[in-house]
């Protein structure tokens, strides 16, 4: 044997991931689609949330959902709720997304059909981090009962996102929550991004986000023709 | 967790690009970004599960930790950020956004000796062949 030496290789580890990704992103644009990913803890009210999105955007624009759950399909169950076409991604014991995942249950869908896309991730503020979905805009959620400061305690998932929905807000004074404090750790590990405070219980707030990404999809459906 | 998926891409590049220069690995070099999302104590572990079986095994993983480095709109100077928790220039305070390093995930160099078989020719001209990669 000859002495070791060292060579460099300069390989990106999730370099495949994002090959999948961009592709997707590319397919997203041709077929005029706005791709939204939610990420959360479990239990923060993601599917609730992503039910009440859903149902409400339905009467002007097409829908559609795909779930990340690790072994059940209760969450495709109660989306389906909404009417809107949904499917499950059962990830076993895979604690996150990945853009092959995505491709592979997008398959049979036909995305000209579509104005907007949800991809709910896995239950998870660690893992879904580093997966890029092809996504153009991520959604971290969190709600009032978790605390102030998680994106503190979970900064690279807040940092990696576009923008941030805190809800179930109508338990706000309930837990004390303060919304300043929060507002200041979200704008501390992701400064500039955009916050919406809303209840998917009560509708409180709904309007506001509903209509950012109305205009959302707008701009990109502009960017996509120019 | 994610670690051993992460694990096993890293000991499947490794592989590769030890099979096509025809060489043992003994150590694999990663840059680990703090904004990755990986967990290096979870991934020290995983490593040495995803060698199992496979060529790699016994090899080592030697991370080298790579720091937020981003660029402050005020001084327009690049800084490293002390704390992740906190995306505002150490010097004067400015919010940034602008993340120029941080975020790798990288096997960026193999630590090899030659297969038997192959002989010590090739060696001299492995780094320079060796062409940037994405």
């Amino acid at each position: 044997m000859s002495e070791p030496r060292l060579v460099e290789v300069r390989r990106n580890v999730l370099k495949q991931n994002d090959v999948i990704a961009r592709a997707l992103r590319e397919q997203f644009r041709a077929a005029g689609v706005f791709v939204v990913s939610l990420v959360s803890s479990p239990g923060s009210g993601k599917t609730t949330f992503l039910e009440k999105t859903l149902t409400q955007l339905q009467p002007r624009y097409r829908v559609a959902a795909l779930v990340g759950d690790l072994a059940t399909e209760n969450d495709a169950v109660r989306l389906a709720r909404s009417k809107a076409p949904v499917k499950q991604i059962t990830t076993g014991t895979l604690c996150h997304l990945e853009a092959a995942m995505v491709q592979n249950a997008l398959r049979d869908w036909d995305l000209h059909q579509l104005d907007f896309l949800f991809i709910e991730n896995v239950g998870n503020l660690v893992c879904p981090s580093s997966y890029d979905l092809g996504e153009n805009l991520r959604l971290v959620l969190m709600s009032v009962t978790e605390g102030e400061d998680k994106p503190l305690k979970y900064p690279t998932i807040f940092n990696s996102a576009d923008v941030a929905v805190v809800t179930k807000n109508e338990l706000a004074s309930v837990v004390e929550f303060d919304w300043n404090a929060a507002r200041t750790s979200i704008q501390s590990v992701r400064p500039g991004m955009q916050i919406f405070r809303l209840s998917a219980k009560t509708g409180e707030g709904m309007e506001e986000y509903l209509n950012f990404l109305s205009q959302q999809l707008t701009e990109q459906r502009a960017v996509a023709r120019a | 967790m994610h670690e051993l998926s992460i694990a096993m891409g890293i000991v499947d590049a490794a592989l590769e690009e030890a099979q096509r220069r025809g060489v043992q690995v003994s150590a694999v070099h990663l840059r680990l970004g703090v904004l990755s999302g990986v967990v290096k104590d979870a991934l020290m572990f995983s490593y040495e599960v995803a060698c199992q079986d496979t060529p790699l095994q016994g090899s080592q993983l030697i991370v080298e930790d790579v720091p937020v480095v981003v660029f402050c709109p005020q001084c327009h100077e690049t800084r490293t950020l002390p704390s992740v928790q906190l995306f505002q220039c150490p010097e004067c305070g400015a919010p940034t956004m602008d993340v120029r390093q941080g975020k790798e995930l990288e096997v960026f160099a193999l630590e090899v000796q030659d297969d038997e078989v192959q002989g010590d020719r090739v060696q001299e001209h492995d780094v320079q062949k060796s062409e940037v990669k994405e």
